[in-house]
């Protein structure tokens, strides 16, 4: 196909359950492509050679060579490109903000529409889930062991590529389930559990062990795994964690949740299947959420499909600064969600039994810009207004939990408590490596996964050459 | 899966368990409780580590059935198992030589302070438990405590047993008593007893810790559920507790905040009853069928 015919074909538009549907529902709400759809925007791939698109993500996928083999209809040479390079092709393809990485760079962006590299992951990786269970040859084993601590995206990646390598991978993970945020804190309507769950299995076939119910910390401490346990090197992925709360009157009433927990009742516990599970999560009526990224979309989404009409997200500032993706935004609009921007909560309100009646806001408008260039919002005196509602789910941001960090000596964290590693992705311990939200704070998954991908390199020569 | 080694019934509505936990056996401390979960689908609940043995890789709890989840693990028998188990978590209780120290314990809160006695004691103390119950069958872990205690004095509301009243009203005595030199008040029990053991001691300035118990879900600090107040502040008490300086605790605010489920929970009994009546028909039905 000449460029020029590949110049014409229209990017195609991911198919979505419709709007007032899903919006009472937990099922996905991208449909994924049909084949024939699939191959065509595949075909709207001009292969360059030098690609912009591989440079432009964390993980390096080898995009046009996937997607080659896409529009040749060859999927399974399509998977195996695909997962060479990514172990979560079908989470990454469904929650990565290909917007400003692979897509923002790709020369089709310059006039008109980049090609959807992200749907075209999410297509492959769905296939593969289907069709695909291959038995994995196990490399020759090293002999040496490496310790795993968190089972999200930095920690899944990292263990995947050493065990490539012929080491023994143990992961632990605090929890009963693997995947990190993936699981407890990315909704069903975006990324179904099920999804991680296949892949964390592929991993298990390719002999990562993955221990559950360990907390690194408290069941063992890093020092132990290392002295005790045998194992010869470790990667720290344990996530950003702990919950900020807003410091204003009322956080205490029932009915205030941090997004953390009211997404971990509904996802992780499955908690929207109330009659079916154990755990309960309060059904509100109405609901507000405090906060603009990814996580206050999720939560407002979550509580809208729980039967809250109106579910209003608060912000502080205006949209353009939301740090949510805009298709996030744009779908949660069409849901119902109310947006009420330059507001913030000052404080909350009870009823005589404790419960949470009503959210004390007030406006703001936005002055000089601040130290992350963004304007800084300003209150506006005597603008104060009550917002009716019955839960209040405050998702400002997480920091780092200390319950690791605190229990190893001599390992170097910066005055957030985040821990500090050099180029190689190495701690102030040797032979201990971290990556993922504990390092950055609260990123991305692909980021994590890049994290993870570097640290695994760098483990591999260390417990090959002594040496990061 | 986590295997049940023995269980027991201790009181009525109270079972010990002992499961296999390696893991979690080999660092148990005084002041650990763990997370379960009873099965698929099941909740997440905290318990206090009652008795951990390392060699044979198992743990001690003693549940009392308050609920759906609680029911559903009391009846389990040994050879059956445990979905999930997590820890140990929270911080160990502080243990110091506190030269007289007096264990507080009510209803399944008696468990929580059995593994503190054995420490207090290793540490040098003078260790004395107050344990209360409604009446004489409620009381539990009295002789397993003797072994650590000087004294160990079992409390009835019905006076069927031992003090004739609540542990409060034995404690006020104690601390009358200008003979002995009370250095700490460590204790666990239901909200309203470690409320009013508060107000005991405070007057007497003695140190006054208590386990508190609230709602959880991670036990990690990831959540922010079992949020308490302590001195103005909130804290995460599966990592930074259970154990709070009980003179600064907000007890108000846990006891409201432990109803938060209560519709939902009073829902989780009844489907719990039902399915369990429906497995009764459904065993009669067949009895009858072959018959
Ligand atoms: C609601 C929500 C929505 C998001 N949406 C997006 C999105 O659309 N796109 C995107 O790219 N990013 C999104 N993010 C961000 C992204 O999920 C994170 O940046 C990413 O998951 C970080 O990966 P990680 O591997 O570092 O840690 P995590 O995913 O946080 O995983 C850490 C794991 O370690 C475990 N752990 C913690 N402490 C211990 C311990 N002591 N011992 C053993 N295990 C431990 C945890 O239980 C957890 O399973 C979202 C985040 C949230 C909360
Ligand atoms: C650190 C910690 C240690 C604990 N140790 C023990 C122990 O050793 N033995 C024991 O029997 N119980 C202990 N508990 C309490 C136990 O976790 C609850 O009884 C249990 O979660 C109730 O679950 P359920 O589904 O059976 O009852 P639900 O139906 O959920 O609740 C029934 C009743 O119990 C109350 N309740 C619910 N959750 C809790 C809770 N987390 N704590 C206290 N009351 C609650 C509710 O307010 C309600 O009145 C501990 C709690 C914590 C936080
Ligand atoms: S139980 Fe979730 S933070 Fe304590």
């Amino acid at each position: 196909m000449k460029p020029s015919e590949r110049m014409k074909i229209p990017r195609h538009e991911m198919p979505e359950q419709d709007a007032t549907e899903r919006s009472g529902n937990f099922q996905e709400v991208n449909q994924g492509f049909e084949e024939q759809f699939a191959c065509r925007e595949a075909e709207r791939c001009l292969q360059c050679k030098d690609a912009k698109c591989i440079p432009g993500c964390p993980v390096g996928v080898d995009i046009p060579a996937f997607v080659s083999a896409v529009s040749e209809n060859d999927l399974s040479k399509a998977a195996d490109i695909l997962l060479a390079d990514n172990v979560l092709p079908g989470v990454t393809g469904r929650v990565c903000p290909q917007e400003t990485q692979c897509e923002e760079v790709c020369v089709r962006a310059k006039k008109g529409e980049p090609v959807g590299v992200g749907h075209l992951e999410r297509f492959v990786a769905d296939w593969a889930r289907e069709h695909r269970k291959d038995l994995f040859e196990p490399p020759p084993a090293t002999g040496k062991k490496v310790a795993v601590v968190g089972s999200g995206p930095a920690g899944l990646t990292c263990a995947g590529e050493l065990a490539k390598r012929g080491h023994a991978v143990t992961v632990f993970e605090a929890l009963h389930r693997p995947g990190g945020v993936l699981v407890y804190g990315i909704p069903e309507f975006r990324l179904p559990n099920i999804v991680v769950d296949a892949e964390v299995e592929t991993l298990q076939r390719r002999g990562v062990e993955i221990v559950c119910d360990v907390i690194i910390g408290q069941t063992y401490t890093i020092p132990e795994l290392l002295e005790e346990e045998g194992f010869d090197s470790i990667f720290i992925a344990n996530g950003a964690g702990l919950p900020i709360f807003m410091n204003i009157p009322g956080e205490s009433l029932k009915g205030v949740y941090s997004a953390n927990e009211f997404l971990t009742r509904v996802n992780l516990m499955g908690a929207y299947r109330a009659t079916e599970v154990d755990t309960p999560v309060i059904r509100p009526t109405r609901a507000v959420v405090v906060g603009g990224g990814n996580t206050a979309m999720d939560a407002v989404r979550t509580s809208r499909r729980l039967g809250a009409d109106p579910a209003t997200l608060v912000y502080r500032r205006s949209r353009a600064e939301m740090p949510a993706r805009n298709e996030e935004i744009k779908h949660a609009e069409e849901e119902g969600v109310e947006l009420k921007l330059l507001n913030t909560p000052i404080e909350i309100l009870g009823d005589d039994d404790g419960w949470v009646r009503a959210v004390r806001c007030q406006r703001m408008e936005l002055g000089e810009p601040d130290d992350s260039g963004r304007r800084r919002p300003v209150p506006i005196e005597g603008s104060e207004f009550e917002i009716p509602c019955e839960i209040f789910v405050v998702a400002i941001g997480t920091k780092a939990n200390p319950l690791l960090t605190q229990t190893t000596p001599g390992l170097e964290v910066n005055k957030w408590g985040n821990i500090i590693i050099d180029d190689t992705g190495m701690t102030s311990i040797p032979g201990v490596f971290a990556g993922g939200d504990i390092v950055r704070g609260g990123a991305t998954v692909i980021l994590a996964m890049g994290d993870g991908k570097v640290a695994s390199r760098s483990i591999h020569k260390y417990l090959m050459n002594g040496q990061a | 899966m986590f295997k049940i080694v023995s269980a027991e019934w201790l009181a009525p509505k109270v079972r010990r368990i002992v499961a296999e936990a390696p893991r979690v056996a080999a660092h148990h401390q005084p002041g650990h409780f763990i997370i379960l979960r009873v099965r698929d689908e099941g909740e997440r609940i905290p318990l206090t580590i009652a008795d951990s043995d390392a060699e044979k890789g198992t743990i001690t709890l003693v549940v009392q059935v308050v609920g759906a989840t609680t029911e559903l693990l009391c009846e389990l028998e040994p050879g059956q198992a445990i979905q999930n188990i997590a820890g140990p978590m929270g911080k160990p209780t502080e243990i110091e030589d506190f030269g007289e120290a007096v264990l507080v314990g009510g209803g399944v809160g008696t468990a929580v302070i059995y593994p503190q006695a054995e420490a207090l004691k290793k540490a040098g103390n003078k260790v004395f438990a107050v344990i209360g119950g409604r009446s004489k069958e409620y009381v539990i872990f009295e002789e397993e405590l003797q072994a650590y205690c000087e004294e160990v004095f079992p409390c009835t509301d019905d006076g069927s047993h031992g003090y004739n009243g609540f542990v409060t009203g034995k404690l006020g005595e104690m601390l009358e008593d200008k003979s002995r030199k009370i250095g700490a008040v460590l204790m666990a029990g239901p909200v309203p007893m470690m409320r009013a053991v508060a107000e005991v001691t405070r007057p007497y300035n003695v140190p006054t810790i208590a386990s508190l118990n609230p709602i959880m879900v991670d036990g990690t600090g990831m959540c922010g559920g079992c949020r308490v107040t302590v001195g103005g502040e909130m804290k995460f008490a599966c990592v930074d507790g259970p154990e709070f300086d009980a003179h600064k605790v907000d007890f108000k605010e846990l006891t409201d905040r432990l109803a938060t489920y209560k519709e939902q929970e009073i829902f989780a009994w009844e489907r719990l009853q039902k399915g369990h009546q429906c497995k009764l028909d459904q065993q009669e039905a067949a009895c009858r069928a072959s018959s």
